[in-house]
């Protein structure tokens, strides 16, 4: 007997009792289809955060300055020169320096976050203004009191008026509005429109510091990332003498690290989602038992009209490998519809990889055979002459 | 055809020794009709699973078309059974959730042999049955009769040396069962080898050879129903379906 009759067997048993079918796919169903949809999940969300990340650049590293033990700092003059002295390795710079203040125009106000920074920040950081323009070199060395605003403070401190050169008090002291961002993030609170950018030179002032604790960097070339940070480390050492009064980070870097973290977040769940398909697999091990008791005279008629162990054997392995990959592209149908349902319903980007689809399939077979080879094997085992005599 | 030289089945159970076949010589030749007749227990069962291929014997040899049975393996017996032996069962014994068609088909799938071939092989041993207009059937939507008739296409579609039935009347009426027997009977003289297994006298009395077994041993057995000459010549054509009658009409040419 070929594989094609112990298919088409196969699939006619599994439609003689649809309901039995169904029941013993329903493990394997079930697991297939949670390991889609975390796996669809986390591949979403990876991708969003890589893609965030990317949007900032992959170019860029960051320079923090904790100058723990010392009080020497970073002048923004020492960064200038290492650009200026590498420029085979590193193309532009900004300072950064964080502030949360409350932004008031008229009587609205919000509590938000300030970022100090300079001319080559929007750039470097692929923000673009829709409205008006972005910090000038002029804004950051004569300290001028303006800002660019997010859609977010645009749209609660405006309404629907236009922002530009109205001024609006952040912590009480008065900024002119130049630019508006261009909305990247539905407009919503805490998002990516949710920002306030200033001169740096003004920030310290908000920020109630005079020194600067972190710098961005791009460096001109993204394969050779490793030796620009090598070469900023080694300036940073020549300034700091100790290696944990800065920390230099690359945005490839943050990737990877969160890509691992994502990775590894998705395999632990994917393995707990995996337990439900070993439940699946003994599932079809019992009603493949109870099958092959069943047909116990089958067997004996088939072994007497000549079937030999590996026909029978194959017969009952195919029928479980059928019925577990029946389950599993039901599950695999499954588990990509809820994922989008899921995705839509918690606003996730939802990336099912067909790697993951493939594997769960081959799993799903791998199953159906392993858990089927044991009552193949009794099957195949049967003496004709009890298995005729069975009723 | 048949041989069977001296031999035993002997079962161990525990202390006690069983012998279902306690020392049985016998021969069958080609184009008997032979029924081996003997009550429940005395070991006809038993006998005809290792006619049939279906056991081994514990001690002795058994030759089938010269070769010898006792020392095959599981899956030699197999494939030997697919290719040499019809069997008739008392229940029928069709797979309930195959065909008429698919039935008879079975035994040609595990002799390897091509669909096209197949189903044609299949559904000319239908039509010697006169059932070929229920082939897409499904088993129980037939009489016993009828399923008897398919059961019986099913042993022929293979060409086998022999046909073996176990008490094919068994579950019949007796009217539908003398149909069945009369069909044998006409098979038996188209050429065909038959072995009747039976405990009823009536039914065996159909067969042109008795034997009679009881506690293991032949306790009578009238004799070769085949003269030696007619045996010889068609052992040249072994494994035909129509056999010494064929060869004898000269109508297939390898004769």
């Amino acid at each position: 007997m070929n594989f094609k009759q112990s298919f088409r067997l196969a699939i006619k048993s599994l439609k003689a009792s649809k309901m039995r079918a169904f029941l013993t796919m329903l493990g394997i169903i079930i697991g297939v289809a949670s390991v889609i949809i975390l796996v669809s999940l986390m591949n979403g969300l990876s991708q969003d955060m890589t893609s965030r990340f990317e949007s900032m650049g992959t170019n860029t590293i960051t320079v923090n300055v904790m100058g723990r033990g010392t009080n020497r700092t970073l002048s923004v003059d020492e960064v200038e020169q290492l650009v200026e002295d590498n420029p085979k390795y590193l193309d532009q710079y900004s300072p950064k320096v964080s502030a949360s203040v409350t932004a008031k125009y008229d009587v609205n106000s919000v509590d938000t976050s300030v970022i100090g920074v300079n001319e080559y920040y929007d750039d470097m950081q692929s923000v673009v203004v829709s409205e008006g323009r972005f910090i000038q070199y002029i804004d950051t060395l004569r300290r001028l009191k303006i800002c660019v605003i997010g859609t977010y403070e645009a749209t609660e401190l405006f309404g629907g008026a236009d922002p530009i050169g109205e001024t609006i008090k952040l912590n009480g002291s008065t900024y002119t509005v130049v630019g508006v961002l261009e909305e990247t993030a539905d407009s919503e609170e805490s998002s990516a429109d949710d920002v306030i950018y200033v001169p740096y030179t003004a920030a310290t002032r908000l920020a109630n510091s005079a020194s600067i604790g972190t710098y961005y960097l791009t460096a001109v070339d993204t394969d050779r990332i490793e030796e620009t940070m090598t070469i900023i480390e080694n300036m940073m050492y020549s300034v700091f003498d100790d290696e944990d009064a800065y920390r230099v980070t690359s945005m490839s870097e943050m990737i990877d690290t969160v890509n691992e973290m994502t990775a590894s977040i998705a395999m632990v769940l994917v393995g707990i989602a995996g337990i439900s398909l070993v439940v699946g697999g003994i599932g079809i091990m019992n009603i493949m038992l109870v099958s092959v008791t069943e047909r116990t005279r089958e067997i004996g008629i088939r072994k007497s009209l000549g079937a030999k162990k590996k026909d029978i054997m194959r017969q009952f392995l195919i029928e479980a490998a059928t019925t577990s990959s029946a389950g599993g592209v039901i599950g695999i149908v499954l588990g990509i519809g809820a994922a989008y349902g899921a995705g839509a319903v918690m606003d996730m980007t939802v990336a099912p990889s067909w790697n993951a689809v493939a594997i769960a399939f081959s799993v799903s077979v791998a199953i159906g055979m392993i858990f089927g080879y044991f009552p193949a094997n009794k099957a195949a085992k049967m003496n004709p002459i009890d298995a005729l005599r069975y009723d | 055809m048949i041989r069977l030289e001296d031999v035993y089945k002997i079962y161990q159970m525990g202390e006690n020794e069983v012998r279902a076949i306690d020392g049985i010589t016998l021969e069958i030749r080609e184009n008997e009709m032979a029924a081996i007749i003997g009550q429940s227990g005395s070991g006809k069962s038993t006998c005809m699973n290792i006619i049939g291929c279906l056991d081994v014997p514990t001690q002795g040899k058994y030759f089938l078309n010269g070769q010898d049975v006792s020392l095959m393996n599981d899956d030699e017996l197999a494939d030997f059974r697919g290719k040499t032996l019809g069997f008739i069962f008392q229940q029928y014994n069709l797979i309930p959730k195959l065909s008429v068609l698919e039935n008879v088909e079975l035994p040609l799938i595990y002799q390897g042999i091509p669909e096209k071939e197949r189903i044609e092989l299949a559904v000319r041993a239908l039509e010697k049955v006169g059932i070929a207009d229920k082939k897409l059937n499904m088993p129980s939507q037939l009489s016993g009769g009828q399923q008897q008739r398919v059961s019986i296409a099913r042993a022929l579609v293979g060409n086998p040396s022999i046909i073996l039935a176990d008490e094919p009347t068994g579950a019949l009426d007796s009217r539908t069962g003398r149909e069945v027997l009369e069909f044998l009977q006409s098979l038996n003289e188209e050429g065909n080898t038959i072995i009747l297994i039976t405990h009823d006298m009536g039914v065996a009395e159909k067969a042109k050879r008795i034997i009679r077994i009881s506690d293991g041993k032949i306790v009578e057995d009238s004799g070769h129903s085949v003269p030696e000459q007619i045996e010889v010549k068609s052992y040249e054509r072994t494994g035909s379906i129509k056999g010494a009658a064929a060869a004898a009409f000269g109508r297939e040419g390898t004769a």
